[in-house]
């Protein structure tokens, strides 16, 4: 099946001017479970939640982030990066599971 | 750094926005809303707080198209015993599809039987020779979205004659009668009292033009039935199953009820 893993929606522009502050947006499925919320036979849901987001630019980091259980699902996380050069943007969500998710967008910077 | 806030942080400003924000009247001059509304008929659109408006008409920030994504896929999935994809029959979606989702709920000319999209989703699964989508499954509320995006901002429009014509009464009957021990009725929050307040909450007029629907009190997706389960366990009242002839009916009559308001699907609300 196609949907094992989270699925993230990325939004950066695909080219800037050097100098330029983008705005970059990022959003993934995922049901950020708290650990306090009881499912319909009144077991507590255990608490899975993405907890840790990164973004690099080129190799290097330019964000950690640490997420709280009450972060609503389908975590929206936006920011703006001033951009000096062409370059990759790799994203990472880490799950309480154990699983990293992945993804990554380029820019052109001119 | 921004984050979409907790629900519970919404609620506490929302809290604060309704008592200010109590009659929509205040802000129907903007010329962005007039889409929203056709002759009487308001959009829930209409009542919700522009920070959740600004959710919706951002196609990026607008966590309905997760489900969106999810159904492109899914279109394209080959399934079932004959091996095809919706796609292998109905070429692109873009094309294909638009304008279905306005016409739905809509009756079946062969088992004479009032079907939603869902449920034409599964008869259309069925004829793959492929597995029904459970009710309120991820899968069925991704391709019932990607299905009614495709008429988005087409004007709803839904046979209410003929063959339709007993279920709409049917529809019709079931949103005046009163129901569930508050003894309450659908019309009487929705159609007498549709922009009062109850509580800290506006009535909006129940209108269905946007579903499925991001609730962010949902955390999620869900249909209109699944909103028509909830809003009869409010009136305590039994709710009834997904799929039911009462249900059907009552989506059918809604949505005439909102004939000409624009599909908004996926829209959000709180």
């Amino acid at each position: 099946m196609p949907f094992e893993t989270p699925h993230a929606r990325l939004l950066v522009p695909a080219t800037a001017k050097k100098g330029d502050v983008v705005t970059i947006k990022t959003l993934i499925s995922h049901p950020m479970d708290s650990g306090f919320a009881k499912d319909s036979t009144g077991k507590i849901v255990p608490r899975e939640i993405i907890n840790t987001f990164t973004c690099s630019y080129n190799g290097k980091q330019i964000l950690k982030m640490g997420l709280q259980p009450a972060i609503s699902s389908n975590p929206f996380i936006a920011f703006d990066v001033k951009v000096d050069q062409s370059g990759t943007f790799d994203f990472t969500w880490v799950d309480d599971n154990g699983q990293t998710y992945k993804d990554s967008a380029t820019i052109t910077v001119s | 750094m921004r984050l979409r806030p907790a629900p519970l942080v919404g609620l506490a400003l929302g809290v604060g926005l309704l008592l200010s924000l109590a009659r929509i009247a205040l802000s129907e001059s903007d010329p962005a809303l007039a889409p929203y509304s056709v002759g009487t008929e308001k959009s829930g659109f209409l009542y919700a707080s522009p920070q959740t408006r600004a959710i919706q008409t951002d196609d990026f920030n607008n966590p309905g198209f997760l489900a969106v994504d999810r159904g492109k896929t899914l279109w394209n999935t080959v399934a079932g015993t004959q091996g095809k994809s919706c796609a292998s029959c109905h070429n692109a979606a873009e094309t294909s599809m638009k304008g279905v989702g306005a016409a739905y709920p809509e009756v079946d000319a062969k088992t004479g039987k009032l079907v939603d999209i869902e449920e034409r989703i599964n008869l259309e699964r069925a004829r793959m020779g492929a597995p029904a989508f459970a009710w309120e499954s991820d899968d069925l509320l991704a391709m019932t979205t990607y299905v009614k995006l495709q008429s988005r901002g087409m004007p709803v429009k839904v046979a209410t004659t003929g063959p339709a014509h007993a279920y709409w009464l049917a529809g019709k009957h079931f949103y005046e009668a009163r129901r569930g021990q508050l003894d309450m009725s659908c019309e009487q929050c929705h159609g007498q009292n549709n922009n009062n307040n109850l509580r800290t909450e506006t009535l909006s007029q129940g209108q269905i033009n946007g579903f499925p629907t991001y609730r962010l009190s949902w955390q999620g997706m869900g249909s209109a039935q699944r909103r028509f389960r909830e809003c009869n366990q409010q009136i305590r009242a039994e709710p009834l199953a997904f799929g039911s002839d009462d249900y059907n009916a009552l989506e059918l009559y809604l949505a005439s009820r909102g004939d000409g308001l624009p599909v908004e699907t996926p829209s959000v609300r709180k």
